[in-house]
């Protein structure tokens, strides 16, 4: 869909000027105007456009945060409660940063879940498929890291946990998790070199997201019948139609961050980090960010020990596992067909998979006793076997729908049936069957 | 190619590979103070001793002191304790090792092997997890010991490791009885 030459044709002596020296607004047309993207996109398709402004909001809130942020042991915590209290606006910023991290967090999992259903990893996007496993990755290590600098109780006791992880590693894990802590505790070097790379990262997002950009426009979006874009039928220009869609579904999405920021603000935080953190006293039960109570769950699931992998190693490996699953998607799975929309038996798994991730953030929240535990396990199965059995299995066993010939065919199937919907690019095909 | 060329290797390929070999040394030699400044630092290394006064503690209660930026809890263990740790076959045991720094290696985690000599009574050990460096709580959990809130990990009475995913015995830090009611940690 990147083919064929730019249609830019700049209209001022200035635009002119300025074309022949650096092609920047021809760069922007081409990409984000004139871009062709397939005509039947849905609402799932909005949450690249979210995720950016959520980016860029978290840089703009985070930079003015840190001008009145100490990493100090001894001033972090009475820092975060002077920008509560006495800066000018300082608590619409922190809760702005604190809940855009959620709600980021809530985007890119409707992001790569509507990348699994709608089989968007598949070739050519395999790269493109990667390329936003590791912005995940990083907004996993910023995420982590922006909750430590607070110095609360889960601060302190969610960076033991999560650098305890690396101590895990056989021979060198000691040294490792001494490297990252600099010291044998969470301590105030640990707290410095947080800040930084809190800081940091971001930036590294960024340039990720660029990459993941610059990957989708080569290879062009999917969409929700899978089928490659193949006439100039199949397409709509970026501008207006992406745009005002895209546009649309962020003003919705910003609505409900704007009810938990005035309404909720604490709702997904944790009441324990308004406790200064203290080395000596564990809180009762220590739970992440909601984020990654899925991954806690498969971490704590593992009790048992498995020939020479401990039971400490082996809930660190299948908690890494989980993610390394995802990079390995595009591989998995053998099917031909893209989109879960004509094929019955993936759709069933896929929604078995998306009930079995909840469950686990639920478990993540629960204490690691009694019968949660083997709940756990069973979740944490079929969390590796969605993967590795049924991604394999079912594109060889399955028998797909008929495939449409073309999006526009497609599209006009749908609405020749139809109730009198406008026709066109808002259709939504997962309401079929 | 000219005929002094041919030689091979020859001396251009000497050249590419020791000016590679040059790059690669610089380049570990310019990142390792990179690496090389995230590891403690003097002051966290300084290795502090702690003395504590346990003439206070009379059977059934524990203290706890920080050394290295960690727990350390001192337990006078109460007769019933001292039993309980004694009943347990080392095979029962997850980690069957004492893993105690007074003692070799691979000493077997016998209760007398937690402890120190004369003073079995007496549990010194760093109060910190081993699944991921939780601090445990005293006297809770199944078998009297300690447990971990953070994972369930569930310890006896000499601190060894029982239920849950913790993978070690709590470890036991070089410790001496400096006088009777003294003892000198680290």
């Amino acid at each position: 869909m990147s083919e064929g030459h730019s249609t830019y044709t700049p209209k001022t002596g200035l635009g002119r000027w300025f074309d022949a020296r650096m092609p920047l607004p021809r760069l922007v047309y081409d990409s984000f105007v004139a871009y062709p993207v397939p005509r039947n996109l849905n609402y799932a398709w909005t949450f690249g456009g979210i995720l950016s402004i959520m980016l860029v909001a978290q840089i703009l809130t985070g930079i003015v945060l840190a001008m009145h942020y100490t990493a100090d042991t001894n001033l972090a915590f009475g820092s975060v409660e002077k920008i509560m209290r006495d800066v000018n606006s300082g608590w619409l910023l922190r809760y702005m940063h604190s809940n855009g991290a959620s709600f980021f967090f809530v985007a890119v999992y409707i992001h790569i879940f509507r990348g699994l259903y709608y089989g968007s990893y598949k070739a050519p996007r395999e790269l493109l498929w990667i390329l936003g496993c590791i912005i995940y990755l990083l907004m996993m290590a910023t995420g982590f890291m922006g909750y430590v600098l607070p110095w609360g109780q889960m601060s302190f006791w969610g960076a033991t946990v999560i650098t305890g992880f690396f101590s895990a590693i056989p021979l060198v894990g000691d040294w490792i998790q001494q490297l990252l802590l600099g010291g044998f505790a969470v301590d105030n070097p640990t707290l410095n070199r947080f800040f930084a790379l809190h800081y940091l990262l971001p930036f590294m997002i960024a340039g990720v997201v660029v990459l993941h950009i610059w990957a989708l426009h080569v290879v062009g979006q999917s969409n929700p019948t899978g089928i490659e874009v193949k006439s100039k039928t199949d397409t709509v220009a970026f501008t207006p139609y992406a745009t005002i869609k895209d546009a649309f579904g962020m003003i919705v999405f910003l609505f409900f961050f704007a009810y938990f920021v005035f309404y909720l603000p604490n709702y997904l935080g944790h009441p324990d980090n308004y406790i200064v953190a203290n080395p000596l006293k564990t809180p009762a039960h220590i739970v992440p960010e909601w984020y990654f109570l899925p991954f806690y769950a498969i971490l704590r699931a593992i009790t048992f020990n498995v020939g020479p992998i401990n039971s400490k190693l082996g809930g660190v490996l299948c908690m890494f596992g989980a993610i390394v699953m995802l990079f390995l998607v595009p591989w998995l799975d053998t099917s031909k067909v893209r989109s879960a929309v004509y094929r019955p038996w993936y759709k069933l798994f896929f929604w078995l998979f998306v009930a079995d991730a909840i469950l686990l953030g639920w478990l993540g929240s629960q204490p690691a006793e009694g019968s949660y535990v083997f709940m756990a396990q069973m979740a944490t199965l079929f969390y590796f076997a969605f993967f590795l059995i049924a991604l394999p299995v079912l594109g060889l066993i399955e028998t797909p729908r008929r495939l449409p010939n073309s999006i526009t065919e497609a599209v006009l199937e749908k609405n020749k049936g139809g109730s009198g919907h406008p026709a066109g690019a808002t259709a939504a095909p997962e309401t079929k069957g | 190619m000219s005929a002094t060329d041919t030689q091979d290797p020859n001396r251009r390929d000497f050249l590419y590979v020791a000016t590679g070999m040059a790059a690669v040394v610089g380049a570990g030699a310019f990142a390792w103070p990179f690496i090389d400044q995230m590891r403690p630092d003097a002051s966290t290394l300084a290795l502090a001793s702690v003395e504590v006064d346990v003439a206070s503690l009379t059977p059934g209660m524990s203290l706890i002191v920080k050394w290295r930026g960690k727990p350390v809890v001192v337990r006078n263990r109460t007769e019933q304790e001292m039993k309980d740790g004694e009943a347990v076959k080392l095979a029962d045991l997850k980690d069957p090792i004492a893993r105690n720094a007074n003692l070799p290696a691979d000493a077997p985690a016998t209760d007398a092997n937690r402890t120190t000599p004369g003073k079995e009574a007496w549990m010194v050990m760093v109060q910190v997890c081993t699944h991921l460096g939780c601090i445990p709580l005293g006297q809770e959990g199944d078998f009297g010991g300690w447990f971990c809130p953070c994972h369930g990990s569930v310890y006896d009475t000499a601190g060894r490791i029982r239920q849950g995913p913790a993978p070690e015995n709590m470890a036991v830090p070089v410790f001496k009885f400096i006088s009777d009611t003294k003892i000198l940690i680290g």
